[in-house]
């Protein structure tokens, strides 16, 4: 009765490729004229994905009928890991770890303010994610978790504000994000929280109602 | 998270075990594809319309041969150049798409041959241009300028080109011409962007008319001695070397005298942020990027930017008895 530990690696594993692909990139030359700029940006474009794949978890258990909600915590926290190589790559290579620059970059620059306040809410989350917490703060829990949702906006509206011109992508990840908010405040009827687990119990009923919960 | 642990070997051969494999491969095929479908969906937005293209023009060709020795400006600087691939490979030219890979992707695109240019407004010669012409009669040199775009990059690319000036002389503006107005070619099926709203096309930039007789004001016709690469802004394009990047407006086909400040793409899209000014100066906040500094591309870590791109000794004159800040 392994397949938790063994999915959970594998999702883990998969989660570490962007980053191995893009530090590998970075140092063989492959990121283009500007590669600081570029690996700025696809971390930030990671950190997104991470956020809408684990939003995306409810909704494709619900259809697809594999267990997925169990790798939640995982995904979220990925996306916490990218958001905070996002930020520590902007402060190295754009800020050049000067405090006085960055300071003057949350004053001023509305995207970054808006950036950082996603990533303080991301780092909350994070914070809070541990199963001891998670029981001892009981339906307090639930509704900080929530806040991942205002998270993910955030994201997509600073993907929006340092847009120049042509907005085809962050409007991408804006009706992603959409379609996943309209599912969660309209859940299909007979969602999945009122059906028993999908796939029988085969033993461990408890520990997935676990998993399951929110 | 859960730690994983090699199945004992009694259990190789166990149905469950063969199960949980095959649930492991649908797993792993389901990430990868996962992973692809969103990688490739972005990387498709990103590079849009056309498959990779060798750049027509590389240093490895010969130039041509009234290009070879052109005398060196003294204006130039003596500064590293920047290399050949990225000043052709990283480029911002909306029009041969967003993203700063595509122009040179679809520069293959953009026909030059015929060009020519009109030129009109407050003007005794009004008259059009044709290419073949200019490169004849105007006196070509090579020019090593800074460029520094908005976006806080920049790189040393050496220029060929004459004064901007030398041209607009020929045809005699009046004393009514207190601007010149230049306009990118508009043709979807040679600059395909355009078929999208992304600006308000065509493309529009305007100086103020002692600023384009300035004598550091280049237009530029070719670079490391060659015909401009599509993606540059081929085959004629502005260089305004104490300016932020989008004044240098690329792939002209009108140059216009005006009485009043014509308009300009990026100060009517976003006045706040891009001034129909737009010298390079350290000192104006922009809400985008800091302006403090920039990154010199093939280096790494920022470096601090000049004002007027450091040309304030050349061109400060022309601004004495104005508020930067203000008309930044
Ligand atoms: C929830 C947290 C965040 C998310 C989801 C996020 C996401 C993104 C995305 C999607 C991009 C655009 C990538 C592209 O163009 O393909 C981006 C760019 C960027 N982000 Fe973030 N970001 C976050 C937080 C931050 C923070 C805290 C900072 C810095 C303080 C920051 C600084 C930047 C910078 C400098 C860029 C590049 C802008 C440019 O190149 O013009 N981001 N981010």
């Amino acid at each position: 009765m392994r397949t938790i530990p063994r999915q959970s690696s594998l999702v883990f594993g998969l989660s570490l490729m962007p980053l191995a692909g893009l530090v590998a990139a970075f140092l063989l030359g492959g990121l283009g004229a500007n590669p600081a700029e570029a690996l700025i940006r696809q971390l930030g474009d990671w950190t997104l994905r991470f956020l809408l794949i684990t939003l995306a978890l409810r909704p494709a258990q619900h259809w697809l009928g594999w267990r997925l909600l169990r790798h939640r915590r995982m995904l979220g926290l990925f996306a916490f890991f990218y958001a905070v190589l996002h930020f520590a790559a902007y402060a190295v290579l754009d800020a050049g770890l000067d405090p006085g620059y960055i300071l003057d970059d949350i004053a001023k620059r509305p995207y970054i303010t808006v950036g950082l306040v996603g990533l303080a809410l991301l780092f909350a989350l994070a914070f809070t994610s541990a199963s001891g917490l998670r029981r001892r703060l009981g339906v307090w829990w639930r509704r900080l978790h929530w806040a991942i949702y205002p998270a993910a906006a955030l994201g997509v509206m600073h993907f929006f504000m340092l847009t120049r011109a042509d907005y085809r992508e962050p409007a991408v990840y804006a009706m992603l994000l959409s379609a996943l908010l309209l599912l969660r405040i309209r859940p299909a009827p007979g969602s999945v929280q009122k059906k028993p687990p999908i796939n029988g119990g085969k033993g461990h009923a408890e520990k997935r109602v676990e998993e399951n919960r929110e | 998270m859960k730690s994983f642990h090699e199945p004992p070997s009694s259990e190789i051969t166990d149905e469950k075990v063969y199960l949980q494999r095959r649930r492991y491969l649908r797993w792993g095929a389901a990430g990868a594809l996962g992973l692809a479908v969103g990688g490739v969906a972005t990387l498709g937005l990103r590079q849009g319309d056309e498959a990779p293209q060798a750049s027509e023009a590389h240093p490895a060709d010969p130039p041509p041969k009234r290009w070879q020795d052109l005398p060196h400006s003294r204006f130039s600087t003596d500064e590293a150049l920047t290399d050949w691939e990225s000043v052709t490979g990283y480029n911002n030219f909306y029009e041969l798409g967003a993203g700063k890979e595509a122009p040179a992707r679809n520069a293959h695109r953009l026909e030059t041959d015929p060009w020519s240019v009109t030129v009109d407004g407050e003007a005794e010669r009004p008259g059009k241009l044709h290419l073949e012409d200019l490169l004849q009669s105007m006196p070509l040199e090579e020019r090593i300028y800074r460029l520094r775009c908005v976006e806080a990059w920049s790189m040393v690319i050496p220029w060929v080109g004459f004064p901007l000036a030398a041209l607009l002389k020929r045809f005699r503006p009046t004393s009514r011409a207190k601007y010149v107005a230049f306009e990118t070619l508009y043709d979807p099926s040679r600059l395909p962007a355009q078929n999208r709203p992304i600006l308000d096309w065509p493309y529009r930039e305007g100086l103020r008319m002692d600023e384009a007789m300035h004598p550091l004001t280049l237009l530029a016709v070719g670079l490391y001695g060659r015909p401009l690469p599509g993606q540059n802004g081929a085959p004629l394009r502005l260089v305004v070397p104490w300016k932020y990047g989008f004044k240098s407006i690329k792939s002209i086909v009108r140059i216009r005298f005006t009485e009043t400040q014509p308009p300009a793409t990026w100060n009517q899209l976003q006045p706040e942020e891009y001034g129909f000014y737009a010298n390079v100066n350290p000192a104006v906040e922009h809400p985008r990027w800091s302006q403090k500094r920039e990154r010199r591309i093939g280096e790494v870590f920022k470096r601090d930017t000049l004002p007027f791109n450091g040309y304030a000794e050349q061109v400060a004159d022309l601004y004495k008895d104005m508020d930067l800040a203000k008309q930044f």
